[in-house]
């Protein structure tokens, strides 16, 4: 049985949240509201730092100086991405540290899309058009989450996002123009990302299990099928206007709802992915397991530095 | 693990001469002149700072928010703190 003095507290936290007013980190919250942004945030942190490896593949390979400073900054704003998510993550209790290590451990998620190889130089085009564009979708709303600290780290990415969309766009725009295998080159990476893109938004409505809860604490301000719906409503355009085709047979214009009818999403894949079998995930797993062991002596280092150097002061 | 840690700081960044220094985020760093050179490449990478101040977020004390009420509420009812309060006569210049 919950005491009464829970109760009271729950309702006054409802209450705060019905009325528009932001949770802050000392504020008292419900366990379970804690632990789902806990969960929330720090996969989302976790993304940020696992989506810097599909696109750092190609800035050795970047075609001119100018796509390659732009890709370094792209991926730089990723870590700082990373970044401000584990710090709001850590206002709610979160161990840093544990935290990355559960998702070496494959305990803790991230988003699947990182989980697609990057085979093309096409591929940075669809990258930051499609899936920093999908990003955006679902982090516009989230800059009025009910968790402040976390609604304004979202502030900060949002800001920095929409260069990363302009500048994939380009890409496929310049590429989509081209020669005619520059062209094909666009088309058939366009083709492998259009999916999984779509997917981003997680399960339908009606297979969410987090949702109802979520919505109701304003952690989540828009379902998965609105925001999916929005996203090849947005992007559908963008594509007809460089000349690249969807890959959907079923796709067609929806007059009465005023939007695209699209076909079913290929939820097999989905959780095929998330559950590890994706094409890349054991790479990626690897590859920050790598980075996280082989930079435990710089972080050694920089600590007994600054131990010397506070001895040396106090001295 | 988790003792080998950097401690975690609180980072304030004025945007320009002219204006006070103001929270902006956090970050781990091994000391403060590293927490300086992270906060530039984390917070400042499209000018939005020319000086940077960090403070270790231990040594913060912050209010109760429990305490909200009983701290902030008294000033509600003093409404005879703001200028607003009184009447003026018609007429009456630069006051
Ligand atoms: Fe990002
Ligand atoms: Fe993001
Ligand atoms: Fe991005």
């Amino acid at each position: 049985m919950k005491d009464i003095n829970i109760e009271e507290k729950e309702r006054e936290f409802q209450a705060k949240i019905d009325a528009d007013i932001k949770i802050e980190p000392n504020d008292w919250m419900p366990a379970e509201y804690r632990k789902t942004l806990i969960r929330q945030i720090s996969q989302h942190a976790h993304s940020e730092v696992v989506g810097m490896l599909p696109e750092g593949n190609w800035i050795t390979r970047a075609p001119n100086l100018r796509r390659k400073a732009v890709l370094l900054a792209k991926v730089q704003d990723e870590a700082g991405h990373g970044l401000y998510l584990y710090s709001a993550a850590e206002t709610l209790g979160s161990d840093r540290e544990a935290s990355i290590d559960d998702m070496h451990a494959g305990i803790a998620k991230y988003s699947s899309i990182f989980n697609y190889p990057t085979l093309s130089w096409a591929d940075m085009g669809m990258i930051g058009w499609l899936v920093d564009g999908a990003a955006i979708s679902n982090q516009v709303p989230l800059c009025r989450c009910s968790y402040g600290p976390y609604a304004r780290a979202m502030v900060r990415v949002c800001k920095e996002e929409s260069f990363h969309q302009r500048q994939g766009y380009e890409i496929a725009t310049t590429l989509a123009n081209g020669t005619p295998e520059q062209k094909a080159m666009a088309q058939e990476s366009f083709n492998r990302w259009w999916w999984p893109a779509l997917m981003m938004f997680g399960p339908t409505d009606a297979a969410s299990k987090h949702s109802a809860l979520s919505m109701k604490w304003k952690i989540k301000r828009v379902s998965n099928d609105e925001l999916r719906q929005q996203f090849v409503n947005v992007t559908v355009p963008q594509a007809e206007l460089i000349g690249l085709t969807i890959p959907d047979p079923e796709l067609n214009w929806n007059e009465e709802k005023q939007g695209y009818d699209f076909g079913t999403i290929n939820w097999e894949e989905f959780n095929q992915v998330v559950q590890g079998n994706g094409p890349c995930n054991k790479e990626r797993l690897d590859a920050r397991r790598k980075a996280k062991e082989n930079g435990v002596w710089v972080r050694e280092a920089a600590l007994a530095h600054a131990e010397k150097r506070k001895a040396k002061m106090a001295s | 693990m988790s003792s080998n840690e950097w401690p975690l700081w609180e980072v304030f960044i004025r945007s320009k001469q002219g204006l006070s220094h103001k929270h902006v985020g956090s970050l781990r760093a091994a000391d403060a002149e590293n927490a300086i050179n992270n906060a530039r490449d984390v917070y400042t990478r499209r000018s939005e700072g020319i000086s940077i101040w960090v403070v270790e977020s231990k040594l913060i004390s912050a209010s109760d928010p429990k305490e909200a009420d009983s701290l902030f509420d008294p000033a509600d009812t003093k409404i005879y703190r703001h200028p607003t309060f009184y009447e003026v006569p018609d007429g009456v210049l630069h006051m």
